[in-house]
């Protein structure tokens, strides 16, 4: 530790963290810090909240005595439960895959979920025609299209990280590459169809918060949930994993086998979100980095309710001001996309490193 | 036209103190070559849905469009290929093309922007339009790649396209605030089908791209090996890079304004022909043109024949062979390293 403490000299900052009296292995380098993060923990969490009730009851219609009224809040409660999902899958994901891969500039939306998830629509819609596109649908197809890009990660995953080769960037050069020649097959196909077949696939190739199914609730929660959990208790691990292959190997974790179960995880979380409320390229990436900058702690346990909490926040905010102030409902998710990719600009610029 | 610069350069190689041997330029594969491109652009000036031969007005409808297609097609060949060439020439990567630099996203926003500005615009505002914003596109990435220390040279195509899907996204979002989506939508999907005598003519300018990246071919390899080398070598850095982007920028932006997105060509290309000739820049220069002249005629037929009496734009074949094509590309330099 003293050696530590000799190496650290020239940055002062962490300096002073470390040689405070009572210095330990605490996720944080001081108590005013641990202070600020449960106070802006606290305040993010009560934020969304007020932003998700003005969500549900700001600009009703009809007023709150009319027997009306509680059919148009379960209306909205519908949205905003999709907002949720995405919130928990986006962040979750992109903090963990950060993490593992060891870069905090990439999203796993970069492995190509939303051009595989187009690409099986478009190609029931080819293959099969209309009868069983609109028969295929319901709970059923949603697991078939979970496990489906789930078995496509792992396939690429236990493929290209595997192995004497082993390379985490390869694979996400190749995931990239797969996504975009996914997206040129179905475009290719979408183009062969007929139009009236094309209008059918369209509309539910269009995912967004406010047409999200409500009939794979009951599916997608538990899974949510379930994989939620298991990701945060395996906080510890990627506190672990972070640090890279050498070290945490030297720290006796097995980091391959650390990795793929991480990705596979991530890649559930990615994958429902994807098939419930469409692609959002950049707001994991978003979301992650103000996490980075407002919680000062590497600790997992800590990172993961703060990307929760500000998830929370950045989606119900965005929707209750495009729909209510700026009475603009279509662009919220490019204006996130575009806040999100601002963001990775500034960060890779003063980052200075890749 | 193409032909006669491929002679001159070969010319200008023979005056040249002694090189190589098996550097030259005119043997037999390469003759053979483009006698395939010939005969493919033969093919391609018979294939479509109006009968020439039959119908009276056959041979004016030849030339008004199955002419202009086939030189078209022949034009942006060698220019996406070549670009891409001279883009992995300067930044010393093989991976990098307008695709996965956003080069091409850029020169959608600035023909976004261009319709923008002027409600009913000319081919010759759009192209302007695409080639500044592709030019200031490719600098600012070149300008990342220079400010940002790498670690791997597979995250350099990432990056690019995260940035070129920031550049779209900021393009839809334009398009959706003013109502012209569907003016992207359509460019965003490159296709051969409107060309006709009249709406292609610009293409020509590729030959003067083509002459110049010929000519400067040789420092742009060294301005791969960096600043400090360049310059010790005694040639200014800066200049050149700026000279190369300006090419890679003319090619794409008027690319890009006449037939759109084509994506992935001017990766595969230069990456095949390296694969079997190994990297001498100036004898591989001739292959690659002739190579992807030959690579989107393919394509292009493929465009046409496969659901005739209709046309799939071209870009979604590309698109699709080009992603397979990457992928081995990349995974041949896996096992190599």
């Amino acid at each position: 530790m003293s050696e530590l403490v000799y190496r650290n000299k020239e940055s002062t900052k962490i300096d002073s963290g470390l040689n405070t009296k009572n210095r330990s292995a605490r996720a944080f380098r001081s108590k005013k810090e641990e202070k600020r993060y449960w106070f802006l923990l606290i305040t993010f969490i009560a934020l969304g909240l007020l932003a998700s009730y003005g969500l549900l009851v700001y600009n009703n219609p009809v007023p709150v005595s009319s027997p009306s009224f509680i059919p148009v809040v379960k209306r909205r409660m519908v949205a905003i439960i999709s907002m949720v999902i995405a919130a928990i899958c986006q962040s979750l994901s992109t903090v963990a895959f950060q993490s593992i891969t060891g870069n905090r500039v990439i999203t796993p939306s970069l492995l190509g979920f939303e051009a595989l998830y187009s690409t099986i629509q478009t190609s029931t819609m080819f293959f099969f025609g209309v009868s069983a596109f609109i028969s295929f649908s319901g709970v059923g197809s949603f697991l078939f299209q979970v496990i489906a890009m789930v078995l496509m990660c792992l396939i690429l995953y236990g493929w290209l990280l595997s192995g004497k080769y082993g390379d985490l960037q390869l694979m996400l050069l190749v995931g990239v590459i797969i996504g975009t020649g996914l997206r040129s097959l179905s475009t290719f196909m979408r183009r062969l169809l007929a139009p009236s077949e094309f209008d059918i696939l369209q509309a539910r190739l269009f995912g967004s918060v406010n047409n999200a199914d409500p009939a794979y609730f009951p599916i997608a929660i538990p899974i949510v949930i379930i994989t939620a959990i298991i990701l945060i208790s395996f906080s510890k691990k990627l506190n672990v994993l972070s640090l890279g292959k050498h070290v945490s190997t030297a720290l006796g974790v097995k980091h391959q086998i650390g990795v793929i179960l991480g990705l596979v995880l991530v890649s559930i979380l990615m994958s429902i979100s994807t098939a419930l409320v469409g692609p959002l390229t950049f707001y994991g990436f978003l979301v992650a980095t103000l996490t980075y900058q407002v919680a000062s702690t590497y600790d997992h346990r800590y990172i993961f309710p703060m990307s929760l909490a500000i998830g929370f926040l950045i989606i119900t905010t965005s929707y209750f001001f495009m729909y209510h102030v700026f009475n603009a409902q279509g662009v919220v998710s490019i204006i996130i996309e575009m806040f999100g990719g601002i963001t990775l600009l500034i960060v890779l610029l003063r980052k200075g490193t890749l | 036209m193409q032909k006669n610069t491929i002679q001159t350069m070969a010319r200008a190689e023979s005056s040249q103190p002694k090189r190589c041997n098996n550097n030259r330029i005119w043997t037999k594969p390469f003759i053979l070559a483009i006698l395939l491109v010939v005969i493919l652009g033969i093919i391609s000036l018979f294939t479509g849905v109006y009968d020439i031969r039959g119908q009276e007005d056959g041979l004016r409808m030849f030339f008004v469009t199955r002419v202009p297609r086939t030189i078209a097609l022949m034009l942006t060949g060698a220019a996406m290929s070549m670009s891409g060439l001279v883009m992995q020439l300067i930044t010393q990567n093989r991976l990098v093309e307008s695709t996965t630099t956003g080069t091409i996203e850029w020169a959608g926003l600035g023909l976004t922007i261009v319709y923008l500005l002027f409600p009913a615009p000319t081919l010759v505002q759009r192209m302007t339009g695409a080639i500044i914003f592709s030019f200031a596109g490719t600098m600012i990435f070149f300008f990342f790649l220079r400010r940002v220390k790498l670690r791997s040279s597979l995250i350099v195509p990432i990056i690019g396209m995260m940035l070129g899907a920031v550049i779209s996204a900021f393009s839809t979002f334009i398009g959706l605030v003013f109502q012209m989506t569907q003016n992207i939508e359509t460019w965003f999907v490159g296709s051969f089908a409107p060309v006709q005598v009249g709406r292609y003519e610009y293409l020509w300018l590729i030959v003067i791209v083509t002459f110049f990246i010929f000519i400067y071919a040789d420092r742009f390899t060294l301005a791969g090996l960096g600043q400090d080398m360049t310059t010790s070598l005694g040639l200014n850095y800066n200049n050149i890079v700026l000279l190369g982007t300006g090419l890679i920028a003319l090619a794409v932006g008027i690319v890009a304004a006449v037939i759109g997105n084509l994506p992935f060509l001017g990766l595969i290309v230069p990456n095949i022909v390296s694969m079997y000739r190994g990297d001498d820049l100036r004898s591989n220069l001739p292959w690659v043109c002739v190579i992807g002249m030959g690579t989107i005629t393919v394509c292009d037929i493929i465009s046409r024949t496969i659901i005739m009496p209709f046309e799939v734009p071209v870009s979604m074949i590309l698109g699709t062979l080009g992603s397979v094509v990457f992928i081995v590309v990349l995974l041949r330099q896996r096992r190599s390293r």
